[in-house]
């Protein structure tokens, strides 16, 4: 059965169990188990202004998307929080997916002089602290179809132990049941133009995505720096992409995912109205754009200054700059090989919270600028809204990025929270 | 900042909180001293009756009022530990508006270091270490300043005591404060509290041109532990703009079973 499917039979699942505890927990469980819900509906539409670069891409895409977040919490210190996706997509039905984003169960006590905590099933986990990548963020898988920004991710099943005290927050991570990366289809934009075989997925390991991965973390704040030191062995998150040709001879390209091993730290200063920045990563195992095994060290490197009550009003201005370098250059299959990034950030503090992120990836080995500006603004106590355009200028052709060249858009979304 | 209005909202109310939290017990002042003295004692004297409360949990609910009379409005969770060192734990977790519902702040109080200040982003399940000494300016178009807070630390002012005269059935003592930090928006505050209880009834802000810019009316108050007086509503109206800010309290408990563990970034993340 391919992954994708097993998946949305998964969803499925995930939702009639959260609806059984719904149900359950409305019934009699108002006396020993309190229950929540909350979440979010979102309508979105895309426009791309220009033809697609390959036959069959839309240039519009509307849909919509729902996160609803049932939390049931027990007496005692455990909890369990079921939180299913849905994406519906007009234009790309790869873009119309479901996902479980979490379920968990949460228990948690006291260790010694500090505090343990687990958290068994599927769970999100961010590391990191800079903004125009998040190169050191590992656990989860990208759901790529929902924004190119890569923030959006795929739930993760694990077991996920924490022991922390004065010392610091140790955490321990064991993973199965790799997720794949989400591509868009046929007509959907920002894409290869041969689009991903989702059907087939390779894996170094014989036991495909059943491998167990391993992972340990320790973070700590000393002062005004917060450090955080990981390794993380197991299946990557980021495929090689591979083409493959049928017995008629027809292309297709495939995700392939290596065993590797990255050691990575993530670090932050903040200081007056400064946060310094900085992730690296060394990471082994993992074939590059030729194909070819290489290990690499890549970093972002920056920060962030906030100039606050600008020109006597409530508004605040942050200026962030960002380096972001993978020594593997031309044979990196990142798109942020060697680039740097700078933004403006507007936060005017009225009573709907307006702001406004305007922002620029400029390709130092290429042309290609990616500029990027977003208008986020409250329109009620449960209505919000956010209009963006995202503009790729002067894609080269050796830019791997360049098969997205036409694919600038603008995009408005108008979500009602509960 | 995308989330420095609920920074600043958070700390601000834990401030006023705070710094309005006094017990009875007055101690002398001694007669013949300056109007300076006498001052920054009724500073000392404030900040002194608000310590030992241990832990407590509240709700907030603000109401933001525009010169049209559109309401807006914000609820939130907060929970306070005292820490042998001085300083506070605490943590505020925002229920409303619902698009940051379930967004957390944790902050560290230090008596003499920066404050370190961590926030939880649940669409992210992200923990962001963001800056404290961003201090000026108002927050999500309410009527309170983040430097309002700045309340409970008798240095951050220099004194002058004014007069005694009556409020409401009480009498009050009528203290001008000068702000010493130079990224104040003000020249001056006069406040007005009462000699039994030493609870402050009025607040007055004078803006850099010295005109006249916001009242804080402080009322409702209730007695808890046999000891702390709280306000639960406060009223900032700015003359200036026809705006006011009513904020409340609800629900207040003190001396809870609040763990040390809850206010870690590991129990950030717990947060609901």
């Amino acid at each position: 059965m391919p992954p994708r499917a097993a998946f949305h039979r998964a969803a499925i699942a995930a939702v009639s169990i959260w609806a059984t505890l719904l149900l359950a927990g409305a019934g009699y469980g108002a006396e020993s188990i309190e229950h929540e819900l909350s979440g979010s509906l979102d309508v979105d539409s895309r426009w791309y202004p220009q033809a697609g670069a390959h036959p069959e891409q839309r240039a519009h895409a509307s849909g919509f998307a729902a996160e609803p977040k049932l939390h049931l919490k027990g007496e005692g210190d455990w909890s369990f929080t079921v939180t299913p996706f849905l994406r519906y997509d007009g234009a790309d039905s790869r873009r119309t997916h479901a996902d479980l984003r979490e379920a968990y169960l949460l228990v948690f006590g006291e260790a010694g002089d500090g505090e343990w905590e687990l958290r068994l099933g599927v769970d999100r986990v961010f590391w990191g602290v800079t903004e125009s990548q998040h190169l050191v963020d590992i656990i989860n898988q990208t759901d790529l179809v929902e924004h190119p920004n890569k923030e959006s991710k795929l739930g993760q099943p694990m077991a996920h132990l924490t022991w922390s005290a004065e010392w610091g927050i140790l955490e321990f991570f064991a993973m199965t049941y790799h997720r794949a990366r989400t591509y868009p289809g046929r007509h959907g934009r920002l894409r290869s133009s041969i689009i991903i075989d989702d059907e087939h997925v390779s894996y170094e390991s014989a036991a495909r995505e059943w491998r167990v991965d391993l992972a340990a973390r320790y973070s700590h704040s000393f002062g005004p720096f917060d450090v955080g030191v990981s390794v993380f062995d197991g299946i990557s998150r980021q495929p090689y992409i591979s083409p493959h040709f049928d017995d008629r001879g027809a292309i297709s390209l495939r995700h392939n995912y290596d065993n590797i091993r990255q050691f990575s730290v993530d670090a932050q200063y903040t200081v007056e109205s400064w946060l310094l920045k900085l992730e690296a990563i060394q990471r082994e195992g993992a074939r590059n754009l030729l194909g070819m095994k290489e290990d690499f060290a890549a970093f972002v490197i920056g920060g962030e200054y906030t100039f606050n009550s600008i020109f006597g009003s409530a508004a605040d201005l942050g200026l962030l700059a960002e380096w972001n370098y993978d020594e593997r250059s031309e044979r990196s299959n990142s798109e942020f090989q060697n680039d740097l990034f700078f933004a403006v950030r507007l936060g005017l503090n009225d009573a709907q919270s307006t702001e406004i992120i305007a922002g620029v990836l400029a390709d130092a080995d290429h042309t290609t600028r990616t500029l990027s500006i977003e208008l986020r603004r409250r329109i009620s106590d449960q209505w919000s809204m956010k209009l963006e355009a995202i503009v790729l200028m002067d894609v080269e052709e050796e830019d791997i990025i360049y098969d997205t060249r036409r694919d600038s858009f603008v995009a408005l979304n108008v979500t009602y929270n509960f | 900042m995308m989330h420095a209005h609920l920074v600043r909202t958070a700390l601000l109310l834990l401030a006023i909180c705070t710094s309005v939290l006094v017990h009875p017990q007055a101690t002398p002042r001694a007669e013949g001293a300056t109007p300076e003295e006498k001052g920054i004692q009724i500073a000392r004297d404030t900040r002194e009756r608000a310590r030992g409360f241990d832990n407590f949990t509240a709700e907030q609910s603000m109401v933001l009022r525009n010169k049209h009379g559109q309401e807006s409005r914000r609820q939130l969770r907060v929970k306070v530990l005292e820490t042998d060192g001085g300083g506070n734990k605490s943590l505020f977790v925002f229920d409303r508006p619902r698009d940051v519902r379930g967004t957390a702040l944790l902050v560290h109080t230090h008596k003499k270091k920066n404050d370190d200040q961590w926030l939880y982003l649940p669409a992210l399940k992200r923990v962001k270490r963001i800056s404290s000494s961003n201090q000026s300016g108002s927050f999500m178009g309410s009527e309170f300043a983040y430097e309002d807070m700045g309340t409970q630390e008798v240095e951050k002012f220099r004194y002058r005591y004014l007069r005694d005269e009556p409020c409401g059935k009480l009498t009050c003592t009528v203290v001008e404060r000068y702000p010493t930090n130079k990224r104040s928006g003000y020249t001056r505050q006069i406040v007005w509290q009462d000699k039994d209880e030493l609870r402050v009834w009025q607040v007055q802000y004078y803006d850099r041109k010295n005109a006249h810019l916001k009242t804080l009316k402080l009322g409702k108050y209730k007695l808890y532990l046999d000891k702390y007086w709280q306000a639960r509503e406060m009223n900032m109206v700015n003359h200036l703009t026809g705006k006011s800010t009513v904020l409340s309290w609800n629900n207040y408990k003190f001396r809870t079973k609040l763990k040390a563990s809850e206010f870690t970034r590991t129990g950030l993340k717990r947060v609901r």
